[in-house]
């Protein structure tokens, strides 16, 4: 059919400036960046968004003239620019933001789009599914909070763990509020430190700490006139500019499940899907997962013509050679390339969503990709207690708890590790009679299930594994630690003495773990592959802080509550 | 098909994605989005308004299925106060693509005079638009309807998910919506219940303007400024059209008008432009400091109103 508009748009065709034309051209080139932020109520999370809004020139004078006339204005500013996202009704009404929001904003180089996501307590399930899309964490420490406290909130802490456990790619530390502390470097300084030792404790690769004031605009979008010590990029700056993980998903290999079959007529049968790592070329040697039939890949489909090739996340049709049986819920995999997990019992870290508690011995939906099989819990491994990052002993999740689970599916996955692709190792656990969506799931592997290892399992479902701890040259402590399990009615042994040399201390700790004892040592200095034999005896259950270890005697204790 | 698309100077899909920019980005979400869908939902039903979002959605739809075709209705609820180009335009466009297309009207209401200056804005949309859109997902037995909105649109919009999910009465809770992660989507029903499928969440304006140009849609005429005959009622502008009872002392005017967004006659403000081109509107536009809503006479009803509306069932 012949457009109304065409005609119209050769007419103009001359008429259009070279200029506009360049203009027209940058944002359609544009990349678009999805990043999270993470703060609480008092952190001013909703003020530093309506700054980036604001500043970046995306409000809308009848916006901006609304909030000007509510009635409300909390911010202490002449425009609380906090109320350009505070979205429901109730929200408005308890100054709180009680569901993710999602914002949009343009500059030159990108297209943004914000998660908003609540940063109070209950609200753990919120920033998780806001982080889960996010290829930048915001996480908002209030400055002024940190001075007063000494140390960082509990709340930062939880919002940074929450960031890798979900894998953002790149995480920043925005310090507000330096106004309220007459924008002195020391304050930022000690924030910054704090940050860094705990991004390093939660192996984060990619951090920025950026000294901001949300009220007063500084280094969100304008740099500051006011901390010339400080030379870092200002937010948006570095919005700009964090890489996107584009080209690390293309490179990985194939990853194809199928979404659908597009069956126009005999002639054509079409598999249509995201790729969801890696690249597929036509004459591509790919396996159909789970049937292992080989075939070649014939043409790539798509609206626009064939292409010669495509990569994640692009969204095709894929034609085959040879009919073989393929259909929603299946894989395609290249011959060659490394080939997915394929297992139906699988570990996994997961964020509980639901008032319902998880709890072991119960069935779930599991949708992975494209595919959805029922799942049932077979045991919880253990729970983070994401105040200190310890772990504890748990028969149930409740609504935000984050643990290892164990599940047993009704048929195989075929998956990667989360920490490999996101989105090969992802899931969401769905309730077969409610059919709410009740918790997400991040696969940290496949769970051998052979004899020995049941029978391990079994040996620690009931007998609670014991722990390793390290805690370098605080003989006090450890001897502490010791006292309170032992006086928790449990076992635990201080390995200092020397004529233990520091080669058996891995197989010492290997046997004393089998009679579920926990060993304590405050020695200085151990190697690096001491350390990583420990870690491997010890697995999930090696401390090496004072914090972590101080939720160890607890644990014990409740468990003793327990009987 | 002549065009001047910009796209055809670089490959529109190029080699081992080193870059992708925020259109191929969408699109590909958009895609995914729509084949979710249509796998997982037993009756599918694409809500076809006839606006410039429609029209992206509905070539995304093209897109998503090809080479075979949209594999589900297009409904548009017909309130009967829709610009005659509208109509045309629907009619012809849905036959030049071979897209089946069910429009529905409330003729009950219709019938009964039902009308903004009678019933109010609010009361107007209830019955017109509403009641006949739950209707029409009744009798058509659909459990999952696609929509174009958009989150950037308004403020209760932003909280929107892409599967957003409807109770048996076709009512929107903001507290109970599912959590939804990575691209998960949980399209679990019981019957009665339906879940709203929103492809073009993630898009703002400029990008659906933006991409009509790149994909060169065709869209209707009433977008292009022109020269109108209109009325200033209100502090809206509102275009002289069929039905339509001059207030005393009003008197018509010729102006270069444009539509910025689709909807009844009574009840949508055009604005004053010259942009009679895509490129021109989309210039216009990064000046524009205006949302496009305002020009909707049912926003403004009283604060928070278009979460009223959704709450009953509104798109």
């Amino acid at each position: 059919m012949s457009s109304p508009n065409q005609s119209r748009e050769m007419q103009q065709e001359d008429l259009q400036s070279q200029r506009f034309r360049q203009f027209l051209d940058g944002h359609l080139e544009q990349e678009m960046l999805r990043f999270t932020t993470a703060g609480s109520v008092d952190d001013g999370k909703s003020t530093l968004i309506g700054r980036l809004l604001h500043d970046t020139r995306s409000v809308y004078e009848d916006q901006l003239a609304s909030i000007r006339a509510s009635r409300v204005n909390r911010s202490g500013g002449a425009v609380d620019l906090s109320l350009l996202t505070d979205g429901l009704k109730a929200e408005r009404e308890q100054g709180i933001t009680i569901d993710v929001a999602y914002r949009y904003f343009s500059t030159a180089r990108r297209k943004f789009i914000i998660a908003d996501t609540p940063g109070h307590e209950q609200y753990t399930r919120n920033m998780a599914t806001g982080a889960s899309t996010a290829d930048v964490a915001i996480v908002l420490i209030d400055a002024k909070a940190f001075q007063r406290a000494g140390e960082l909130l509990p709340q930062s802490r939880r919002h940074t763990y929450i960031a890798s456990l979900l894998r953002i790619p790149h995480v920043v530390a925005a310090i507000n509020k330096m106004d309220l502390v007459d924008y002195r470097a020391e304050v930022f300084d000690e924030v910054s430190a704090e940050f860094s030792e705990l991004a390093k404790r939660l192996g984060l690769s990619s951090i920025e700490v950026i000294p901001v004031s949300a009220l007063a605009g500084d280094n969100v979008v304008e740099r500051s006139q006011k901390m010339d010590w400080y030379n870092g990029p200002t937010l948006l700056e570095y919005l700009e500019t964090a890489p996107l993980a584009l080209r690390e998903a293309a490179d990985g290999p194939l990853r194809f499940p199928v979404q659908l079959v597009v069956r126009p007529n005999a002639e054509f049968r079409g598999f249509a899907g995201r790729i969801e790592r890696g690249e597929v070329r036509p004459g591509m040697r790919v396996r159909a997962l789970p049937s292992g039939r080989v075939t070649t890949v014939k043409s790539i489909v798509t609206y626009d013509g064939e292409l010669p090739a495509a990569s994640f996340p692009l969204s095709v049709t894929l034609e085959l050679e040879d009919e073989i049986d393929l259909s929603r819920g299946e894989m395609l995999v290249a011959e060659t390339q490394m080939a997915p997990h394929a297992s139906p019992c699988f570990r996994a870290m997961v964020v509980w969503m639901h008032e319902q508690p998880m709890s072991e011995g119960r069935c779930y939906l599991a949708k992975h990709t494209t595919r959805t099989v029922r799942a049932s819990v077979r045991r919880i491994r253990y729970r983070v207690d994401i105040q200190s990052l310890g772990h504890h002993p748990a028969s149930q999740l409740q609504m935000n708890d984050i643990a290892e689970v164990e599940f047993a599916a009704s048929l195989p996955l075929f998956f990667d590790t989360y920490a490999d692709n996101r989105e090969m190792g992802a899931l969401i656990l769905i309730d077969p009679v409610t059919n709410a969506t009740v918790g997400a799931a991040m696969i940290l592997g496949p769970v051998e299930d052979t004899e020995e290892d049941s029978a391990l399992a079994e040996y620690g479902r009931h007998e609670q594994a014991a722990a390793m701890v390290w805690l370098q040259g605080r003989r006090d402590d450890a001897v502490r630690l010791h006292d309170d399990i032992r006086h928790a009615g449990h076992a635990a042994v201080i390995l200092d003495d020397p004529w233990i040399p520091e080669a058996s201390l891995p197989a010492a700790m290997r046997a004393l773990q089998l009679a579920n004892v926990t060993g304590i040592s405050s020695r200085t200095d151990l190697t690096e592959t001491t350390l990583a034999q420990l870690r491997e005896v010890a697995g999930d259950r090696f401390y090496t802080t004072a914090e972590d270890a101080a939720g160890l005697a607890p644990t014990w204790r409740s468990m003793e509550e327990q009987g | 098909m002549t065009t001047d698309r910009i796209a055809s100077e670089v490959p529109a899909k190029q080699l081992h994605q080193e870059r992708l920019n925020h259109l191929q980005a969408l699109e590909a979400e958009s895609l995914y989005i729509l084949r979710e869908a249509v796998a997982e939902f037993a009756r599918p039903v694409m809500l076809y308004s006839i606006g410039k979002d429609s029209s992206v959605m509905l070539r995304l739809a093209q897109k998503a299925f090809y080479p075979g075709k949209i594999p589900f209705p297009l409904l548009h609820i017909d309130t009967s106060y829709k610009f005659p180009e509208m109509i045309t335009f629907r009619d012809e466009y849905a036959r030049a693509i071979g897209a089946e297309l069910i429009v529905h009207r409330n003729e009950a209401a219709i019938a009964g005079g039902a009308s903004p200056w009678k019933l109010g804005t609010q009361n107007c949309c209830a019955a017109l638009k509403t009641r006949s859109l739950l209707d029409a997902l009744e009798q058509g037995g659909f459990d999952a309807a696609f929509g174009g909105a958009r989150r950037d649109e308004e403020k209760s919009r932003a909280k929107e998910r892409v599967y957003s999910f409807r109770d048996a009465a076709g009512q929107w809770d903001p507290k109970n919506q599912r959590p939804e992660l990575w691209s998960l989507y949980n399209s679990r029903l019981r019957k009665g219940e339906s879940i709203r499928v929103f492809p073009l969440s993630n898009w703002t304006e400029l990008d659906i303007w933006l991409y009509l140009y790149a994909e060169q849609i065709p869209i209707v005429p009433l977008y292009y400024a022109e020269e109108r005959e209109a009325v200033i009622r209100g502090g809206m502008i509102t275009l002289v059209h069929p039905g339509m009872q001059l207030l005393p002392g009003e008197r018509p005017q010729k102006m270069m008008l444009r539509m910025r967004s689709l909807g009844c006659m009574p009840c949508t403000g055009a604005i004053r432009s010259q942009a009679e081109t895509l490129p021109q509107i989309i210039e216009e536009l990064i000046g524009f400091r205006r949302s496009e809503r305002e020009g909707r006479a049912i926003d403004h009803d009283e604060e928070g109103s278009m979460e009223l509306k959704k709450r009953e069932g509104y798109f």
